[in-house]
């Protein structure tokens, strides 16, 4: 039963996967090592090809977009449905409403997180509201924002930031931040496809870095649930996107001093997966969270303080927070202002040993 | 663009052969110092020899009569526009290769092509009159005043630079002459030059804000509402749409429905002005002052070209044929068009303007050398001026890293 089903996905996708496949039930699907911005061109791909009403558009994007993200799109799919907007976000992102809330999905680029700002308001008193304040007669659900954001090691200012707290402080909206090319695949596709208004953000250092074998099929990450990526005993670690390499590396060095570390990927920040982390700091009664962006008020905070309500007398050591600095992402200074695998080692040592 | 433009040089034929016999001497040593001197004997009132030239194209007004295209200049005012501009491509394309070799690093906008914007506007202004700007910021910043030195610094994010090394290539700024920078975030600018331009007018002076902004940031929201808010109030601004024709890598076409930029204000006047004609900006430019002193904003659209990429990043030909852009640099190069005018009246013969582009380059790799013997900011400059000091949070967790002091 399952094989002919897993037949009748082969035969479908025979033009792209022409390879062989093991003939157990759950029969391996083909893929392909390929980057993070691949990945995410596929899952657009499909995204237009599946929905006949679903669109892409934002600065540049025709030619394929300043990270090669939607190549191909726009001769594959035409440009009524893959087009350039002007330059203004706001407008960008208002509109994307409007399509969205004719049931439409309406993937809209925005250029840089950093310069998300302008459509601020739109996000979030627009999108994020319009369900409720409507009573359930309208909604833009089918709007998704992808954005990149964080460090690439000489953005500076405006082509680093990690804005993605200001918007965990909206109900209404999701936030989604894969880490590798196979996660940003399914959870792109599942952002899309979500009942909500999403925003998606992706890790730039991470477009041509990462590489991973990614299915070459349609498939869907589930969201709001935390994957724990590597199991431990002493300490639980929760990090997203580019952090979480930052984070597996600290992960590898303490394991060589002999801290068994157990790290989770948070996946969706709002709304978050808290049964998860919760069950982990049971386990070890320790918990350090990391991110980019700057310490006070990241959203590392809202963990730290919701671990230590739930948790409070499983708790150990206090909660540590390794996170960008209180200060604007600097230009030359990239190094000190960053999070680093030193800054976490140091942490998790000392967290351990409180 | 006419070879043989209308002049009226006082002097005879044979006094203008003597001028440029004094001239060709004086070329050969440090020019700037001696430009003064470059004085012919029968001559108007004043000393120099006035020319007038007439720019390549007529302006186009909207709800206003533009200019006449007939524009006074001297000698020493088109040889010193053509050493600043040569200086300016200079810097631009040393620092395409510092980029290369990752000396400089992040994002960096050249701006060769433009320079006539920048020297057409200086001409015509004063250090306490303003000027602000988007990224594209480098050659501003030198006509205000900036030293090559300390933009090279800049842009290796090295302590002498003019941000103290804390900018780095988009924001470069300049407090004494009024240069308010150097922003990274398109558009936002222009309700900020605004701001300025308010102050002014409270202030009395007679003095004006240039707000520069291009093609892509004219379809911001916020422009708008600047220009309303500017309109409203008779603020003394002058928006200056840099045209080049490509908000990165969208043509204008695509991304505006009006690519007339000077219109857009609708109800606030407009005149097109043909950037790559320093003459031409810079006729505009003292319009412009004039006008928005008595009246209130105006824009000024530059028609003028990028020859790089939207920034080192963009090979600049994706969505441009490379045809066209070497159709503009042999037409309407801004250098080339002030070297034709030097050598048609005989200010200067070509090879001595070749002396002056030798001179030129080589101060660009002295100040180059210079710049790279500067250290990069201390440590603890991560810290300061992120609140006037003991009026702020002290950055948290110090432990973790490397004292700052």
């Amino acid at each position: 039963m399952a094989t002919a089903m897993a037949l009748r996905v082969i035969r479908r996708k025979a033009s792209i996967a022409a390879r062989g496949f093991s003939s157990s039930c759950e029969a391996e699907k083909a893929a392909k090592p390929i980057n993070l911005f691949s990945a995410i061109n596929q899952a657009l791909h499909i995204a237009l090809d599946t929905d006949p009403r679903a669109y892409v558009f934002g600065e540049d994007v025709r030619f394929g977009g300043v990270f090669r993200c939607t190549t191909g799109l726009a001769d594959r799919f035409g440009r009524s449905r893959v087009f350039n907007t002007p330059l203004c976000e706001q407008g960008i992102a208002g509109f994307a409403i409007g399509l969205a809330a004719m049931g439409n999905r309406a993937i809209a680029e925005i250029q840089f997180a950093d310069y998300i700002y302008p459509a601020f308001d739109q996000l979030v008193n627009e999108a994020a509201k319009f369900r409720y304040r409507s009573g359930n007669e309208f909604n833009c659900g089918g709007l998704t924002i992808r954005t990149p954001y964080g460090a690439v090691g000489h953005g500076g200012h405006y082509h680093s930031q990690s804005p993605e707290s200001f918007f965990c402080h909206v109900p209404g909206l999701k936030v989604v931040i894969p880490r590798s090319p196979q996660q940003a695949k399914g959870l792109l596709l599942s952002c899309i496809r979500d009942p909500n208004p999403s925003i998606f953000f992706e890790p730039k250092w991470l477009y041509r870095l990462a590489v991973e074998e990614v299915p070459e099929h349609d498939y869907m990450l589930p969201l709001s649930e935390a994957e724990v990526i590597r199991q431990g005993s002493d300490i639980t670690l929760v990090g997203w996107g580019a952090q979480l390499s930052v984070l597996e590396q600290a992960c590898v060095e303490a394991a060589k001093e002999g801290i068994s570390c157990e790290l989770i990927d948070l996946r969706t920040l709002i709304p978050w997966d808290k049964e998860t982390v919760e069950a982990s700091v049971r386990k070890t009664g320790k918990l350090l969270v990391s991110h980019e962006a700057p310490v006070t008020g990241g959203f590392g905070a809202e963990i730290s303080a919701s671990i230590a309500e739930s948790c409070f007398l499983r708790l150990e050591a206090p909660i540590a927070r390794i996170c960008g600095l209180d200060t604007p992402f600097p230009l030359v200074y990239e190094q000190f202002y960053m999070p680093t695998k030193n800054k976490i080692l140091d942490a998790i040592k000392a967290t351990v040993n409180y | 663009f006419p070879l043989c433009p209308r002049i009226s040089l006082p002097s005879s034929s044979m006094a203008a052969a003597a001028a440029r016999r004094v001239s060709c001497s004086l070329l050969r040593r440090d020019h700037r110092h001696l430009l003064p001197l470059l004085r012919p004997f029968a001559s108007s009132a004043g000393g120099q020899p006035q020319l007038t030239v007439e720019t390549s194209v007529p302006f186009t007004g909207h709800k206003i009569d533009p200019p006449s295209r007939s524009v006074d200049t001297n000698p020493s005012q088109l040889l010193s526009f053509f050493r600043e501009m040569s200086l300016m491509r200079r810097m631009e394309i040393a620092a395409d290769s510092l980029y290369k070799s990752k000396l400089i690093r992040g994002f960096c906008h050249l701006y060769d092509g433009q320079e006539a914007v920048a020297i057409g506007l200086e001409a015509v202004i004063t250090k306490k009159d303003a000027i602000i700007t988007a990224y594209r910021d480098h050659c501003i910043y030198l006509a205000r005043g900036g030293s090559l030195v300390e933009s090279f610094s800049e842009l290796m994010g090295r302590r002498a630079g003019c941000s103290k090394g804390k900018g780095g290539s988009m924001h470069f700024y300049k407090k004494e002459s009024g240069f308010f920078g150097g922003h990274g975030i398109v558009g936002a600018q222009v309700p900020l030059g605004c701001g300025l331009a308010f102050a002014q007018r409270y202030l009395k002076e007679g003095t004006v804000t240039f707000a520069l902004y291009g093609d892509g940031a004219a379809n911001q929201g916020q422009l708008f509402e600047a220009l309303n808010i500017s309109a409203l109030w008779d603020l003394p601004v002058i928006l200056v749409c840099e045209n080049n024709h490509y908000g990165m890598g969208t043509a204008e076409w695509r991304a505006a429905k009006s690519p007339a930029y000077y219109k857009r204000g609708d109800y606030v006047p407009g005149l097109k002005v043909d950037g790559m004609d320093v003459l031409a900006v810079k006729q505009a430019c003292k319009f412009a002052k004039e006008y928005a002193l008595q009246n209130g904003p105006i824009i000024l659209e530059m028609d003028t070209y990028r020859y790089h990429g939207h920034s080192m990043s963009d090979p600049g030909s994706t969505y441009r044929t490379r045809d066209e852009i070497t159709g503009v640099r042999q037409e309407r190069d801004p250098i080339e068009r002030v070297r034709k005018l030097i050598v048609s009246y005989e200010l200067a013969t070509a090879s001595e303007l070749k002396d002056i582009e030798k001179e030129v380059r080589k101060e660009v790799d002295e100040a180059i050398a210079q710049a790279k013997e500067s250290p990069m900011p201390g440590p603890s400059e991560l810290f300061t001026n992120v609140y006037v000091k003991g009026f702020g949070v002290e950055v948290s967790k110090p432990g973790r890293i490397s004292d700052p002091k």
